[in-house]
């Protein structure tokens, strides 16, 4: 290959037996021989799959004859591209974009003096319809994004334990004083709300016995946690996913998604990790027939933080 | 006899030279009028660079997206209705589970190739984004988005972030324990927005968490509304890229006012169609061997119940990092909350990178006051600046992927997850601070460097009276020591072979 038939000259005008014009390849022949058995073992793959697909084979098969036939063919369509195929280089003519200054004028004359002479006279008009078309935009838009929803109201501050619900764990049953034993943990809810949707994601509770006489987390909060059942939301103050995992020997709740942990014994305090806020306690008492019981709602908005939230 | 030859021969010279074709491509012509545009677009050239190959891969996935996920639409039933699971999958039976979980479970066990489709489907999308990003890399520290391309910069990059959102609501629609999971910290991060968050919330998700409308509505935006954006800015994509034609390293024969390479046709369409062919290949086989997002394992989503070391496609590890190693800051007063430890992670922060993104043609046009059109490309090392600002935000999203995985580099390294956690911290801000003046003396060492950048010219090798021999290197192109290069010519000494080398006794050597 001598070195001016590297110089990339323009497609059209090429005589038919420019160098340029043959096959990259120094072997065409070998070339064409591997890429044939490209080909058949490709076809051969692509049946395969046919077959697998037709007798319900395991998916794996089904993806490796597939991905193999496609990938043989593909080899050989692009050694076919670079190698038997003329191997240049040509050169194709950038022509500028800008066009000339004249045009370029009578473009912009076009819009600013027709355009400008019809709508600055009518300057009324015009105002009107801008007018118009922006209410009606508004118009449109305010009744099309309202319907998408509910207005959020104060349903994020508040969930659906009431003075009095009974506490029951996820197969409705209702949690007495001596369900669980010191150390254990269950995820409770509401009477009433376990199958329900809201109920799952945010009257969510985690119920831990941390001992077997009544508990102090906090002050002020002597009487919320009797016999030991200290009651906790279970939706993180970070982003909201569950609470799901309890370091027994630590006492820490700890969040999966991204590690906040929560100290069970003063109060869910964050420990570690991007919670801001504790998770909220809930107030138990145990009634005359020894089931637990919430005394209200949680004091504080659970789960994590809005701008409505106080 | 002869005369049946006769009119065979004259029914062939009506057809003209180019018989059939050429015929039809007449009468195709005659209605359209397409010759000569024709003509001129298979003769486009293309460049042979292997670095244009990126975007291609990105195309190529989109379009294995689309057919696997089409296959995907006449099984999946976008529904949250609640139905007893009794399927081909016997540890599931009997569970209460939505109707998308359900159906998402039947594509895997019981739909033939189904599961081969669901596994492409997620695989042909992480390479989607994978090499829309690479492409960008490559745009990027070549200079290929500055004037006349900004636009096309611009499209691109919204294309990237439609397709990590439209990952995102995919990812979303089988309703396993770890998509719901995903789907409850975007609802928080939209509610962490100050005053308009929790609407904001209210009307995409269609109410508090989890919401009725989540599923539907994340259905008919991945499979309608963002594939047709997508589509359509896809097109605008590639018309500019026609329009404007392709940019190109300098070089012999390229110049500002050339493009050289292969023609489309035949040269670039057999290529760009056997890539085609190898991106399915290899999408069809990781699909095959690469298990990816088995959602039998993790279960139907339960938004009281959590997996352990859950993470979000890679494309979003960068968010999810940011989450995890930001401090809990969280502003509290006037009856108000701003969770900063959520909204500047999760929002201020990839706003300020995307926003950067949006704007650097427009930054870098204004700092270097260059406004020409550029159609060849630089080298990275030859503008330090560019190239260290790209790696320095490379280096602090990578550090922030990896902050999303604390948890199990704490657990495979068996460190403290304290310890991780503040290493994350400390490295996502470090490095990146440190990365910027590295990258700078990088590339102005390369361009130190003897060649770097440069087109390699001949040695004249030269035997002496005496026998010996003398190599001497020619001097280097004078334009090469500027950014651009114009196409030189051929010193004249190397092209023609010369007659009677021995007699004279030097001889000049091609390198």
């Amino acid at each position: 290959m001598t070195d001016e038939h590297r110089t990339p000259v323009s497609l059209s005008g090429l005589s038919s037996n420019d160098p340029r014009l043959q096959p990259a390849a120094r072997h065409p022949e070998l070339v064409e021989r591997v890429i044939s058995v490209c080909f058949i073992v490709g076809t051969l793959c692509l049946a395969g799959f046919g077959a697998c697909y037709w007798i319900d084979a395991q998916p794996w098969k089904l993806g490796a004859t597939l991905g193999a036939g496609l990938l043989f063919l593909g080899i050989g369509i692009v050694a076919w591209g670079k190698y038997l195929m003329p191997r240049g280089p040509f050169v194709e003519e950038r022509h500028t974009l800008a066009n000339s200054d004249a045009d370029r004028q009578a473009f912009a004359a076009a819009i600013v003096e027709r355009g400008g002479s019809v709508v600055q006279r009518r300057k009324l008009l015009g105002g009107l319809l801008g007018g118009g078309m922006g209410i009606f935009g508004v118009v449109v838009m305010f009744p099309l994004l309202r319907s998408l929803g509910p207005l959020p109201k104060r349903t994020l501050q508040h969930t659906d334990w009431r003075s009095g619900s009974y506490v029951v764990d996820q197969s409705g049953r209702r949690v007495e004083v001596g369900d669980l034993a010191v150390g254990s943990i269950e995820t409770v809810f509401p009477e009433g709300t376990e199958n329900s949707d809201r109920g799952q994601a945010v009257d969510q509770t985690v119920l831990i016995r941390v001992s077997n006489e009544a508990f102090t987390t906090m002050k002020g909060r002597e009487t919320w946690a009797p016999h030991g059942y200290v009651a906790y939301s279970k939706v993180c103050t970070h982003l909201g996913c569950p609470v799901g995992l309890y370091e027994q020997e630590l006492q820490l709740l700890v969040c999966p998604c991204h590690q906040s942990m929560f100290n069970v014994t003063n109060g869910a305090v964050p420990q570690f990790g991007p919670a801001p806020r504790p998770l909220p306690q809930l107030p138990l008492y145990v009634d005359s027939s020894g089931f637990l019981r919430s005394q209200s709602d949680y004091h504080q908005a659970v789960g994590p933080g809005f701008w409505e939230r106080s | 006899m002869s005369d049946v030859i006769n009119t065979q021969r004259a029914k062939k010279q009506a057809l003209g030279p180019y018989g059939r074709v050429g015929k039809s491509l007449d009468e195709l012509d005659d209605r359209l009028g397409l010759a000569r545009g024709g003509r001129t677009f298979m003769d486009k050239i293309f460049p042979d660079h292997w670095s244009f190959m990126l975007g291609e891969i990105a195309l190529y996935s989109f379009v294995i997206i689309m057919v696997t996920g089409v296959f995907l639409t006449f099984y999946f039933i976008p529904s949250s209705a609640l139905v007893t699971y009794h399927g081909s999958y016997l540890p599931l039976d009997g569970q209460k589970v939505t109707q998308a979980f359900s159906s998402t479970v039947n594509i895997s066990f019981a739909v033939r190739g189904g599961l081969l489709m669901r596994q492409m489907h997620h695989w042909s999308c992480d390479i989607f984004v994978g090499a829309i990003v690479v492409h960008m890399a490559r745009v990027f520290f070549t200079g290929a988005f500055r004037k006349p391309r900004e636009l096309n910069w611009t499209i691109g990059l919204t294309l990237l972030i439609l397709a990590i959102g439209n990952g995102f609501f995919g990812y979303s629609l089988p309703d396993d324990l770890v998509s719901g999971t995903g789907i409850r910290i975007a609802y928080s991060i939209m509610e962490s927005i100050p005053f308009v968050g929790t609407y904001m919330a209210f009307f995409i998700f269609g109410g508090n968490f989890p919401g009725t409308s989540t599923i539907p509505r994340f259905f008919i935006l991945h499979v309608l509304i963002l594939p047709l954006v997508i589509l359509g800015l896809l097109g605008a994509h590639l018309f500019l890229l026609v329009r404007q034609k392709h940019t190109q390293f300098p070089g012999r024969g390229r110049t500002e006012k050339n493009v050289v390479g292969s023609p489309m046709f035949p040269v670039f369409m057999a290529k760009t169609t056997g890539f085609l062919f190898i991106v399915s290949g290899i999408t069809a086989l990781l699909g095959a061997f690469a298990q990816v997002n088995p959602i039998w394992q993790f279960g139907p989503y339960d938004a009281a119940r959590i997996s352990y070391a859950v993470q979000p496609d890679w494309y979003m590890g960068f968010l999810d990092g940011a989450l995890r190693i930001f401090p809990s800051w969280s502003f509290m007063a006037f009856g108000h909350t701003i969770p900063l430890e959520v909204t500047i992670p999760a929002v201020i922060f990839p706003g300020i990178i995307f926003n950067i993104a949006y704007l650097w043609p427009m930054l870098e046009r204004k700092f270097t006051k260059d406004n020409e059109i550029h159609h060849l490309l630089d080298r990275p090392s030859d503008r330090p600046k560019r190239t260290a600002a790209g790696v320095t935000v490379l280096v602090m999203l990578s550090m922030l992927h990896i902050a999303s995985s604390t948890d199990v580099i704490a657990n495979f390294f068996h460190l403290s997850l304290n310890a991780v956690l503040w290493g994350m911290r400390i490295l996502t801000v470090i490095l990146p601070i440190v990365a910027y003046p590295l990258t700078y003396k990088l590339c102005k060492e390369l361009q130190g460097v003897r060649g770097a950048g440069k087109r390699k010219t001949p040695n004249i090798v030269s035997r002496t009276a005496e026998g010996a021999y003398v190599a001497t290197p020619t001097p280097a192109y004078g334009e090469d020591v500027g950014h651009e290069l114009e196409a030189t010519p051929v010193p004249a000494y190397i092209e023609s072979e010369p007659e009677e080398p021995l007699e004279s006794g030097v001889r000049t050597v091609d390198r």
